[in-house]
């Protein structure tokens, strides 16, 4: 095994397709690979479901902006499959400054019987043809290409950090540190700025937007969350420019723990619509937050992560992880979130149980068909066998990014540069 | 070798940091007046030492978090939502260290340091300190600002330390002269950076730190010859390049309600240093570019910052330079 990380294999999104046939991941190198479940096999039932290698290729080159002076790095911020409506795939995969529309589709016939060429493959005089063959299609090996169909640029100021495709399947948002873009997925060279929150005088500057969401069912709505906290519910049919939000989502301060670090860790790095179109999920530092869109006041459940890592606050400044940005999920009836952690841990919250679990991501814990051990951290004095203590846990090790099968028990979770797949055990 | 010169100085510094005096008044400003040193009774007691060291943690998180904001306007993408988090935190510290009356002591002890800094011979950061003309205007001497020596290279937490120790520092000798003078403010400095020549050399890096390293380096306006000095080493050895290099500068506020918010963002010369350059790192206007960089190895000498109204620069310029930089 090499035990290398290479910095440009680290794994930056993980996003399953809406029929859950089809995984993407992106990298920090500018790659997606994406993985194909197999079919189900009746002499091969224990196979089921495993997920290959389908198409690997390059969708971002770094980039170097002359004016700027700065350099565009070719990580993958985001992929969005769009929902498959023919033989082809469809995603949207983003850097931070351009999204790009890839068809990913497959080839396994040629036609060959052509008489234009001799044998040695040089092209006959066409005079010397004196016979009409029509090409006949062969079957050949299965191939699979991946083309760039559009390529939306030039849009962003600001660090794309979110792209979400529209219900209606004709739109969809990127959205930046300061404002948010609605495109046309046929159109490239016009975008419509609809959010825009960007001081007039930048010293001003207090809050970024965070993340975007377009609602699942309806096409007018969209979420957005901010660096302070909260998360503002807008309406496109409202106004064009939807700077002022239908509603604003945000708990008020527990006075009792401030800190310096009180904003910081009440900064949302991702939110998620559940599929119902009910809730909505939202991460900050500490905990996950289920909110009814009903209710603007506060969120109908909150889920303690890491809450040991709370007296760590000053350390995790230090060294920056406080700034960490992780992703949340849901379930496919959303019952169950999941969310990550350090020390490749991810955590899964039971919503109706409330019951919830720790586990690790990590080769030595994984076995092929093992079942997943939960995991514990240590908080008290005394440590248990098998527990781990805040102190060991490993914050190089961390979990930004995982997916759930939008139907199946099968999680997806990125661990650096190792991409793990779970499933539900077969019984 | 520059850190642990930074070290001995900062041990010094420390224990000039919070004066015996200083402290009680600190608590004074909380509590009854505590009369003289010996009646001061136990609990009374504890709760100075409960508020210096609180204090102390207060100002280490200033420190940290200005050292971040300057590092992180080195880097090349400057992450905009971590910066205005940082900023934001700054801006609270800030805002209660003016409400306890600690942040005019120590902006008025930071400028006294400066003024007394400027005449001795033998300073303590010599060859580290990077100064820049402003307020050609308002023509006063050029106050010398105090750099922050810091490297995103080195393990974190070693690294923090060394520059929270090469602030606090900073800090702490200036703090130790205390004696009244006209309120100023404390800024950092110098978000504008040249990293066209330095990016050209990190082009083939394998290793991420020895970029962010080198992206670290930061020239700052034009200056003495210790600065001079740096630049060519700079130039020459960007790889080397392992420190960065900023300033805080001194200068007078402006009457507003809030002067030291508004410094930690604008500087003086208004349209020198634009938050939008300095929060998204652009550079669209290499105010600190290549531009002064050329000239003054060219000329060998400060060439005053007013002149760089030519950092309004043109692209064929900044092509040029750029031939130059990368050796074409």
């Amino acid at each position: 095994l090499c035990n290398q990380t290479h910095k440009s294999d680290i794994i930056s999104t993980v996003e399953f397709n809406p029929s859950g046939e089809l995984l993407a991941t992106g990298d920090k190198g500018g790659r997606v690979v994406v993985f194909q479940r197999e079919q189900e096999t009746k002499s091969e039932p224990q196979r089921r479901g495993e997920y290959n290698v389908y198409s690997t290729f390059q969708s971002h080159d770094p980039e170097f902006d002359y004016l700027k002076s700065l350099e565009i790095e070719e990580k993958i911020n985001k992929i969005r499959w769009l929902p498959q409506q023919n033989a082809a795939y469809f995603l949207l995969s983003t850097n931070d400054k351009t999204v790009k529309l890839w068809k990913i589709s497959e080839r396994d016939r040629r036609p060959e019987g052509y008489n234009l060429k001799d044998e040695d493959g040089r092209i006959r005089d066409p005079s010397t043809i004196t016979s009409l063959r029509v090409p006949v299609l062969q079957n050949t090996d299965l191939m699979v290409e991946a083309t760039a169909r559009r390529v939306f640029s030039n849009a962003h100021t600001y660090h794309i950090n979110s792209i979400s495709v529209n219900s209606d399947l004709q739109t969809y948002i990127s959205t930046d540190d300061l404002r948010v873009n609605l495109w046309n997925l046929e159109i490239t060279d016009q975008s419509f700025n609809i959010v825009d929150i960007k001081p007039c005088n930048m010293e001003d500057l207090t809050e970024v937007i965070t993340a975007a969401e377009f609602h699942p069912q309806q096409c007018n709505t969209l979420a957005y969350s901010s660096s302070r906290g909260s998360v503002r519910l807008c309406d496109m049919r409202k106004q064009a420019l939807c700077d002022t939000h239908c509603k604003f989502f945000e708990e008020p301060e527990d006075p009792s723990t401030r800190s310096f670090f009180s904003e910081i860790i009440s900064s949302i790095s991702d939110i998620k619509f559940s599929h119902s179109g009910r809730f909505l999920m939202t991460r900050d530092y500490l905990t996950v937050k289920v909110w009814d869109l009903n209710m603007e006041t506060r969120p109908v459940q909150t889920y303690q992560v890491h809450d040991y890592l709370r007296g760590k606050l000053c350390s995790l400044y230090e060294n920056d992880c406080i700034f960490d940005k992780f992703e949340c999920v849901w379930n496919g009836s959303d019952s169950v979130i999941m969310t990550g952690s350090y020390n490749n841990f991810f955590r899964m919250f039971d919503r109706n149980t409330k019951k919830d679990v720790t586990l690790e991501a990590s080769r030595e814990n994984s076995k092929p068909r093992a079942i997943l051990k939960p995991r514990k951290v240590c908080v008290g004095g005394k440590r248990r066998k098998d527990e781990v203590t805040v102190d060991s846990l490993d914050f190089s090790k961390k979990i930004l990014h995982s997916a759930w099968h939008p139907q199946e028990n099968i999680i997806a979770v990125a661990a650096s540069n190792n991409l793990y797949i779970f499933q539900d055990k077969v019984t | 070798m520059r850190y642990s010169y930074q070290r001995r100085t900062c041990a010094i510094a420390r224990a000039k940091m919070f004066p015996k005096g200083t402290k009680r008044k600190f608590s004074d400003s909380r509590e009854e007046p505590v009369a003289g040193g010996e009646d001061v009774n136990q609990s009374s007691l504890a709760a100075v030492r409960m508020l210096s060291s609180y204090s102390l943690q207060r100002q280490s998180l200033l420190d940290m978090s200005l050292i971040k904001l300057q590092l992180c306007h080195m880097l090349v993408e400057p992450n905009l939502c971590r910066s205005v988090l940082i900023a934001n935190t700054v801006r609270q510290i800030q805002e209660e260290m003016t409400q306890d009356g600690t942040w005019q002591i120590m902006t008025q002890a930071l400028s006294a340091a400066n003024a007394a800094a400027q005449c001795s011979a033998d300073r303590l950061v010599a060859t580290e300190v990077l100064c820049r003309q402003t307020e050609a205007a308002q023509g006063e001497q050029v106050p010398k600002p105090f750099p922050v020596v810091g490297s995103e290279g080195c393990p974190a937490e070693e690294v923090l330390e060394e520059e929270e120790e090469a602030a606090a520092a900073e800090v702490g000798m200036t703090m130790s002269t205390v004696s009244p003078q006209a309120p100023t403010s404390y800024l950092p400095g110098t978000f504008g950076m040249d990293p066209c020549w330095e990016e050209e050399e990190t082009g083939e890096d394998d290793d991420d730190d020895d970029e962010e390293e080198e992206e670290d380096s930061e020239e700052c306006g034009s200056g003495s010859e210790g600065e001079e000095r740096e630049r060519d080493s700079l130039v020459e050895d960007t790889r080397t390049a392992e420190q960065v290099f900023g300033t805080f500068e001194i200068k007078n506020p402006a009457p507003s309600p809030d002067p030291a918010l508004e410094e930690l963002f604008s500087d003086v010369d208004a349209s020198y240093y634009d938050l939008d350059t300095v929060l998204t790192g652009m550079q669209s206007v290499p105010k600190m570019g290549p531009y002064d960089l050329l000239e003054s190895l060219s000329s060998h000498g400060p060439s005053p910052l007013s002149s760089s109204t030519s950092c309004r620069s043109d692209l064929n310029e900044l092509d040029h330079i750029m031939e130059i930089i990368v050796g074409s």
